[in-house]
């Protein structure tokens, strides 16, 4: 079989491999135990940014085309998914029958393994915590054979945030959340500057189920860290206007383009990007209460535009994402001064307040502040500033996610993720042979203790 | 691994001592390069290259024999720069640049400039993309020139060499399209270096720290060829498009 192409979702660092397309969960352990010299990753539906998904010159199992289940008990809520299944399909069969999925991504179109591999969060975190708080088990196909696996086993927590480098998530036991409607009431507010907008999250986010900021990073002086915020919860029957309440639960997947980034190709630039900004932040009602939003556009507004990735040209783009330990505010300062020079522009950030950690020891969230935004490469500077932010993040006890990476610098993972050691124990026993590799392991030296 | 920014984490040098070589490595070495496989013929030479790169930051230096002239060895040259892992990059950096006035008059000494520019860069050319093709991964930066352009009546046997490379490194980068293996094609001018040592320098003559850093962007533009300084690609399709006769006089 020819190798195909593969990259992440900012396009950047192609890398061929054999992708193999299994059926069922057998062929996904017969796969394994056929793995060759440069091993095998699981790629879901390749919506991490970097290379987590990649596995040069090996081979890579496609889960999305595996027969799996799809079964949510009416009454509990609870469901049994398949790895390969898309958060999307999940919401188009649970919404109309009253439950939710426990935490989405700014995206539907990710996979149930790939919201394990990276235990992703959402704008809930402080509220409900990531994804695998919400797994009750897990099935794993590792080369070692076979494993059902609960909260009670390393290897749950060892794959949960583990990047597929445990085995692949041939199913999921997930607790969905009960809605009454396919809607959402937010509240908005608009901030002057940093100190502000983290004051406001500090002060209320805890009244909220859901809260974030977009944070322009492009404006420097008094209004540096201006935000959008925007927090709220599922509306119920009676907050829905009386037109709307006939099909409260149908789920609507066409997004309004509300708030967030999109631009014309070729015209990502610094003026471009700081006159949209400024457009947006003036847009934004200074506040405002109990707006109904649908899920999607609250959710995934950049759904509605597909492969709205390409947009930033044949460079690719990239996006980081740190968080900082509350109390290391100053970092968060100094990383949005940095950003505000204005060399290497970003669209609006994304700000947020997470809650408590889970016992994953690669898991991302932590208690802290996370900030994201996305960088087109080209800028002559950005890999030095890039650079400069780990130190700034790895510096004061914070950390970059792994499923948004694509560039950090090797000797910096151990600081960032001091939990490693601990980790490439439980996985090692899971896959002696050492069958399990990636790109984003080769380039971080996951897997070896280079000590 | 390259990363995003096109930032490799090791890189094979063919041709260490190459003045223009070691600028770029040591960039690559202040970026993200840590393993450093340098391959030479000057065994002193190349020990003391280690040993910059090592000063400059690299964690993991070693060094292989290495003659671009000697082709049957290319195939073990390249193979034993691999099998401490992966390359992400290989800088394809030998070459000489002859005596025109006594290569013009002696075939054996021609011939020989041919075999180290264009024979040895097409044997190592031919081993480097077989073993980044397995990896599914790499970059090869060759360094080309542009008196591969249109030859010149001073140094033709050296263009000829360079013409011959460059034709050959333009072929295999399009042979290497979805293998997830890239080739950067560097076209510099005058470059003050030992190469061109005790020579007058030549109008936008530049530097080996230039070509460096235009490298350096040229992969994270994913650009496929490049020239240093920038202006001479213009200046080039003019001299390409000139008259023959007009050609021929011109002082360059
Ligand atoms: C627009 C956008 C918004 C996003 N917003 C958020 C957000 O708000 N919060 C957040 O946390 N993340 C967010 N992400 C990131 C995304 O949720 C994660 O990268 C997620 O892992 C992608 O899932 P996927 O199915 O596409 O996995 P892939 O990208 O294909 O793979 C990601 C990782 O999961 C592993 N993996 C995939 N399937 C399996 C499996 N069955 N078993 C084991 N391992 C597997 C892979 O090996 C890889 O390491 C966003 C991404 C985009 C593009
Ligand atoms: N300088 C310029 O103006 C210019 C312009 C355009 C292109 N280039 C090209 O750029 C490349 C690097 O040149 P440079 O300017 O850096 O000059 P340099 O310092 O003289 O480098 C030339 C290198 O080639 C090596 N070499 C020559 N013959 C060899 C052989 N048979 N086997 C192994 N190695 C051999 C030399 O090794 P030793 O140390 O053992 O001699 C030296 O490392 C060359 O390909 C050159 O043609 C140079």
């Amino acid at each position: 079989m020819a190798p195909e192409l593969l990259t992440g979702w900012g396009r950047t660092a192609p890398t061929a491999a054999e992708v193999l397309r299994p059926r069922s969960p057998e062929e996904v352990s017969e796969l394994l135990a056929a793995a060759g010299g440069r091993g095998v990753i699981a790629r879901g539906l390749g919506r991490s940014y970097g290379d987590a998904a990649q596995n040069a010159g090996g081979a890579v199992i496609d889960t999305t085309g595996v027969d799996a289940p799809m079964e949510v008990d009416p009454d509990t809520g609870v469901a049994r998914l398949g790895g390969g299944v898309s958060l999307d399909a999940v919401m188009r069969h649970a919404l109309p029958r009253g439950w939710f999925v426990p935490v989405t991504p700014g995206t539907r179109q990710v996979t149930v393994g790939g919201a394990v591999a990276a235990d992703i969060h959402g704008k809930n975190h402080h509220h409900d915590g990531s994804f695998a708080t919400h797994v009750s088990a897990l099935t794993l196909a590792t080369p070692a054979g076979v494993r059902r696996l609960g909260p009670d086993d390393e290897l749950f927590w060892a794959t949960a945030g583990g990047m597929g480098l445990t085995g692949v998530v041939t199913e999921a036991v997930v607790r969905l959340m009960p809605v009454e409607t396919a809607y959402v009431w937010v509240d908005t507010d608009r901030t002057p500057d940093l100190d502000s907008t983290l004051a406001l999250m500090a002060a209320s986010d805890a009244d909220y189920r859901y809260s974030v900021a977009w944070i322009d990073c492009l404006t420097r002086g008094a209004s540096m860290g201006r935000s959008v915020l925007t927090r709220g919860d599922h509306a119920s029957l009676d907050q829905l206007p009386q037109k709307a309440r006939g099909a409260a639960l149908s789920f609507s997947s066409a997004a309004r383009l509300a708030a967030p980034p999109w631009a014309p190709a070729g015209l990502l630039n610094r003026l471009s990007i700081r006159a949209f900004n400024e457009a947006w932040y003036r847009k934004a009602p200074r506040r405002q209460r109990g707006r109904i939003h649908s899920i999607g556009s609250f959710f995934h507004p950049l759904d509605g535009v597909s492969g709205w990735n390409r947009l930033y040209g044949k460079r690719g783009f990239l996006q980081y994402q740190l968080v900082v330990p509350f109390g290391a505010e100053d970092a968060l300062r100094r990383a949005v001064e940095r950003l505000a020079r204005g060399d290497c522009p970003s669209f609006l950030g994304v700000l947020k307040a997470f809650g408590p950690a889970d016992p994953g020891p690669l898991s991302f969230p932590a208690p802290g502040w996370t900030l994201a935004l996305d960088l087109p490469v080209g800028p002559p500077t950005l890999a030095s500033l890039l650079d400069e932010l780990d130190e700034v993040v790895a510096g004061a006890g914070g950390r970059v996610y792994l499923a948004k990476d694509s560039r950090l610098r090797p000797e910096l993972v151990e600081k960032m993720y001091p939990r490693l050691g601990e980790w490439r124990a439980v996985r090692a026993a899971a896959d002696p042979a050492g069958v399990l590799r990636s790109d984003l392991a080769r380039r971080l030296g996951l897997l070896e203790d280079t000590k | 691994m390259n990363d995003a920014t096109s930032s490799p984490q090791s890189v094979l040098v063919l041709g260490a001592t190459s003045d223009i070589a070691r600028a770029i490595t040591r960039r690559l070495v202040e970026r993200r390069a840590r393993r450093i496989v340098l391959a030479g013929r000057d065994r002193a030479g190349v020990e003391r290259v280690a040993e910059e790169m090592r000063e400059a930051g690299a964690s993991d230096v070693t060094t292989v024999a290495f003659d671009a002239a000697d082709v049957g060895s290319h195939r073990e040259v390249i193979d034993k720069a691999f099998a401490g892992g992966d390359i992400d990059l290989a800088v394809v950096a030998f070459g000489a640049l002859g005596d025109q006035s006594r290569d013009e008059r002696t075939p054996e000494a021609a011939a020989a400039l041919v075999t180290t520019n264009f024979t040895g860069a097409v044997s190592t050319g031919v081993a480097l993309a077989e073993r980044m093709r397995e990896q599914g991964h790499g970059a090869i930066v060759v360094l080309s020139s542009v008196a591969g352009e249109r030859a010149r009546r001073s140094n033709f046997i050296y263009g000829s060499t360079k013409a011959g490379l460059d034709a050959f490194y333009q072929g295999l980068a399009d042979s290497l399209v979805g293998s997830g293996v890239r080739v950067l094609v560097v076209r510099p001018g005058f470059v003050k270096t030992r190469m061109t040592e005790g020579m007058k320098p030549a109008p936008l003559s530049t530097t080996a720290e230039e070509v460096a850093e235009a490298v350096v962007r040229g992969l994270e533009r994913g650009s496929g060829t490049i020239w240093v300084p920038g202006p001479l690609r213009a200046v080039m399709v003019v001299l390409r498009h000139l008259p023959r006769p007009v050609f021929r006089r011109l002082p360059i």
